[in-house]
C-alpha cells in the first residue's frame, strides 16, 4: 500500500504530452520523474522507485512492453499503467501481458486518470472501454473449452485461465459500453469491490493464460498485412 | 445469451434467479451431456423453443418443458409419425399454431454464457415485443389466410374423395390428416412472426429454386420428366388394377372433378389473386415506411441541424451542400442516404457511423467492436437503426461523449448505444417524432430484431439493438 499521494513517473516520447499530463494532474500526485525512451525510463524507475509508472505503449526503443518486462521481476511494487492515444490491439494486449496493471486512452478526463492512478497504486486493475473490447475479442476468438474446438489446442496448466466466466464477460461488456465501476455495480447488483475483483481476475487470466490462442490471436492481428480486410481493421484502428 | 423473458420478473427478484440459473447451467454441463434422455427443464410454462429448432421447435419446447433431452424427443416424434400413419403431422402443426413461441430458455451452448446481464434484465422490461403469443392469436384476425387455408383444405379433400372412389387405401388413411396439416401450415406461413418467417424461408429455400427464372430450362426438363413418369406410373397402376372394373367409375371421377372445379374453381382463383394483391400492397407499405425512415434520417435531421445552427452561415451552407449531394446521389444514382454501399463489414459500418456523427454533430463517439462479420440486409438495417440511435443521442442527450458498442456472438449481433445525458420519458415523446418509432423500432421489427430502450430523465439513455445472426458464415478473426 502507498502514501496518500502516489508517486508517479511519466514515460512518453512527446514532451508536450508529458508537461500536459503533469500540469493536469497538479498536486494530486507527486510526479518524481519523466523519461522519453526505454533505456532512460528503466534507469529512472530503478532509481526513483515510484508507485505508478504512466507508460506510453509506443516508445522508440522497443515500446512500453520492453520497460515493463525489464522491471517487473526486480521491482514488483512498481505498478504500470499503459496510456496511449490509440493502438493496435496486439500492442495493448502485449503491454498488459508483459505486466501492466491497466490501460487507458489519452482522451481520458483528468478526474478519471487520477482515479485510474489511485486504483493501480492500490493494486487494482484498470480497463478502459477499448481494452475491455480487445480482451473480449481475444477470449472470444478462442474456442470454448466445452465446445471442444480444434484438436491442436494445448491447454494451460490451469484450464480456468483459458476462458472468462460469464460474469467477467458481463463486466467487460459493460466497461466496453462506457460504464464506470460504480454504474456496473448498480447494474449487476453487486458491490464495487466485486467489480474490481472481476476485473483483476480478468487481468490475471490475460497475463497468465498460456493458451496459445491468445498469442495466436495477436499474431493473426499482426499478420493482417496478408489479409486486406483485417488490414483495413488495423489501419482504421490506427487512424482513429 | 438469451434468457427467458417470460414470466417477467420483478426487479428485486433478479439476483436470486440469476443464481439459480447459474447453478442450473452447471448442473446441465455436468450431467446433461451424459444422460441421453434427460435435458434441462425450464420449469416455466410450455413454449416452443425458437433458439433450438428443426422445424417449429415444438419437440424441443415440449422436451424443455418436461425436462427431457430434445434430441430424444425428436426421435420419438419421428417414430410416432411413422407409426401413426401420418396422424402426428396435424397435431404437430396444431401445436405449432397454438403454443406461444420464442420465449423458451435456450440455454447457451457456449459453456459459460448463461448469466443474464443487464441487457436481459431490460429485455424483461421492454423487449417483450416480438416472439411472444401464439401464431393462432394472430391468425384469428387473418381472414384471408383462413379463407386460403379452407380453399386448400377443400382442394385436398376433393382429391381424397377421388382417391377414396379409386379404393386407394393408402392415400385414404394417410391423406385425411394432412387436410388439417395443410390448413395449419398455411396459417403458420402467413402469420409467423418475423424471426420465424426468416427461419421458414430458409427451410423452404431449396424448393424456391423450382420457380426461379435462373434455371428455367432445367426446371422445365425436370417437370416434363416428372409428368411423363407420373402418366406412365398412373397408367401402369390402372392397368394392373383390374383395368376394366376401374375404368367404369373413372367416368364418375371426371364428372365429380369437373363439378368441383366449376363450383369451387372461381373461389380458389380469387383467393390466390387476393393473396398476390395483398402481398404487393404489403410490400408497397414496407417500401414507403423504409423511405420515410430514410428521409427522416437524412433530410429532416439536416433541417433540424440547420435550424439549430442558423447563426452560423458557413455551417448552414456546408450542411445544405452535404444534404444536396446525398439527395442527388439517392434520386439519380439510386444510392440511398446513409446506406452502407461501399461498406462490407459490420465493424467498418460502425466506424462509419462514428465518423459521420463526429463530423456532423461534433460529439465524440467512443467505439468498441468485438468480433466482426460481413453485412447482409438485416445487419444493414441494424446499422441504420444504430446510426439513428447515435444521432438521437448526439442531438438530444447533451452528453459529452457517446459510447457505441458492437458485439458479434454465435447467435446474434448486438449494438449498444449509450450516453450519460439527460435521458427522456418514453411516454412523453410526441407522436409525430418518427426517430424512435420508425427508424429504430420499425426497422428492427421488419428485420426480425429486437430493441430495448433503457432511459429515465436525468440518467442517460441506453439503446440495445439485437439482430439474430447465423455465425456459420462469420469471419471472426480467430475462430
Amino acid at each position: 500500500m502507498t502514501a496518500v499521494v502516489p508517486r508517479v513517473v511519466l514515460v512518453d516520447d512527446h514532451g508536450i504530452f508529458r508537461s500536459g499530463v503533469r500540469a493536469e494532474l497538479g498536486c494530486a500526485v507527486d510526479v518524481v520523474g519523466e523519461a522519453d525512451d526505454v533505456a532512460p525510463a528503466i534507469a529512472l524507475i530503478e532509481q526513483a522507485q515510484p508507485d505508478v509508472v504512466l507508460l506510453d505503449v509506443h516508445l522508440p526503443g522497443g515500446g512500453g512492453a520492453a520497460v515493463v518486462s525489464a522491471l517487473r521481476e526486480r521491482l514488483p511494487e512498481v505498478r504500470f499503467l499503459a496510456l496511449s492515444a490509440s493502438d493496435a490491439p496486439e500492442d495493448v494486449i502485449g503491454v498488459i501481458r508483459a505486466g501492466a496493471r491497466g490501460y487507458v486512452t489519452k482522451t481520458i478526463g483528468t478526474a478519471e486518470l487520477l482515479d485510474a492512478i489511485r486504483r493501480v497504486a492500490s493494486g487494482d486493475a484498470v480497463f478502459s472501454h477499448r481494452l475491455a473490447g480487445f480482451v473480449l475479442d481475444a477470449f472470444a476468438a478462442m474456442p470454448d473449452a466445452a465446445g471442444g474446438g480444434p484438436a491442436v489446442v494445448k491447454p494451460s496448466f490451469d484450464p480456468e485461465l483459458d476462458q472468462l466466466t460469464s460474469r467477467e464477460r458481463e463486466v467487460l461488456r459493460l466497461i466496453a459500453q462506457g460504464y464506470t465501476y460504480k454504474e456496473i455495480a448498480r447494474e449487476l447488483y453487486i458491490s464495487v469491490k466485486t467489480v474490481e475483483t472481476h476485473v483483476s481476475s480478468v487481468l490475471r487470466k490475460l497475463q497468465l493464460s498460456s493458451r496459445h490462442q491468445l498469442t495466436r490471436w495477436a499474431t493473426e492481428r499482426r499478420l493482417a498485412l496478408c489479409c486486406p480486410k483485417l488490414l483495413h481493421t488495423v489501419a482504421s484502428c490506427c487512424r482513429e | 445469451m438469451d434468457e427467458p423473458t417470460w414470466p417477467p420478473r420483478p426487479p428485486g427478484g433478479w439476483r436470486h434467479d440469476r443464481h439459480e440459473h447459474w447453478r442450473h447451467n452447471h448442473a446441465e454441463r455436468l450431467a446433461g451431456l451424459t444422460h441421453w434422455w434427460r435435458g434441462t427443464c425450464n420449469g416455466g410454462p410450455l413454449r416452443r423453443d425458437s433458439g433450438d429448432r428443426l422445424i417449429g421447435g415444438v419437440a424441443a419446447g415440449l422436451a424443455r418443458w418436461r425436462g427431457l433431452n430434445p434430441t430424444t424427443a425428436r426421435i420419438v416424434f419421428v417414430v410416432v409419425a411413422l407409426w401413426s400413419q401420418g396422424w402426428l403431422f396435424p397435431f404437430y402443426c396444431i401445436g405449432w399454431l397454438l403454443i406461444p413461441g420464442g420465449a423458451a430458455a435456450s440455454i447457451p451452448d457456449r459453456g459459460n454464457g448463461g448469466l443474464p446481464g443487464t441487457a436481459d434484465a431490460t429485455d424483461a422490461a421492454g423487449g417483450e415485443a416480438a416472439g411472444s403469443g401464439s401464431i393462432w392469436s394472430r391468425a384469428r384476425q387473418d381472414s384471408r389466410g383462413i379463407a386460403l387455408a379452407l380453399a386448400l383444405a377443400s382442394l385436398l379433400a376433393v382429391f381424397m374423395v377421388l382417391a377414396g372412389a379409386l379404393n386407394d387405401e393408402l392415400i385414404q388413411t394417410d391423406g385425411w390428416p394432412q387436410v388439417i396439416t395443410i390448413a395449419c401450415l398455411v396459417l403458420i406461413w402467413r402469420n409467423a412472426p418475423g424471426s420465424e418467417q426468416a427461419a421458414l424461408r430458409r427451410l423452404v429455400a431449396p424448393f424456391g429454386g423450382l420457380g426461379s427464372d435462373t434455371d428455367r430450362r432445367a426446371t422445365l426438363i425436370r417437370l416434363g420428366l416428372a409428368c411423363t413418369l407420373l402418366v406412365i406410373g398412373t397408367g401402369w397402376l390402372l392397368t394392373t388394377h383390374e383395368s376394366l372394373a376401374v375404368l367404369q367409375p373413372l367416368g364418375g371421377f371426371v364428372l365429380i372433378l369437373g363439378a368441383a372445379v366449376i363450383l369451387l374453381g372461381p373461389w380458389w382463383l380469387r383467393v390466390a389473386r387476393d393473396l398476390v394483391l395483398e402481398r404487393q400492397a404489403r410490400a408497397r407499405a414496407e417500401e414507403r415506411a423504409d423511405m420515410a425512415a430514410r428521409i427522416h434520417d437524412s433530410v429532416l435531421q439536416t433541417l433540424a441541424l440547420i435550424q439549430r445552427r442558423a447563426d452560423d452561415p458557413a455551417q448552414v451552407t456546408q450542411l445544405a451542400r452535404v444534404q444536396e449531394r446525398e439527395l442527388r446521389s439517392w434520386l439519380f444514382e439510386g444510392r440511398a442516404p446513409g446506406s452502407m454501399t461501399e461498406v462490407s463489414s459490420l465493424a467498418e459500418g460502425i466506424r462509419r457511423i462514428q465518423q459521420d456523427a463526429e463530423a456532423r454533430h461534433g460529439v465524440p463517439v467512443e467505439v468498441v467492436t468485438v468480433g466482426d462479420c460481413p453485412l447482409d440486409d438485416d445487419l444493414e438495417a441494424l446499422l441504420a437503426a444504430a446510426r439513428e440511435a447515435v444521432v438521437n443521442a448526439a442531438k438530444w442527450s447533451g452528453a459529452g461523449v457517446i459510447s457505441l458498442f458492437a458485439e458479434v456472438t454465435d447467435q446474434d449481433v448486438e449494438v449498444v448505444v449509450r450516453d450519460r445525458g439527460r435521458g427522456f420519458d418514453p411516454r412523453a415523446v410526441p407522436g409525430d417524432r418518427k426517430g424512435m418509432a420508425e427508424s429504430i423500432h420499425g426497422r428492427m421489427d421488419r428485420h426480425g430484431g429486437t430493441v430495448t430502450v433503457q432511459t429515465a430523465v436525468g440518467e442517460g439513455t441506453k439503446v440495445s439493438l439485437k439482430m439474430p445472426y447465423c455465425a456459420m458464415s462469420s469471419s471472426r478473426s480467430g475462430a
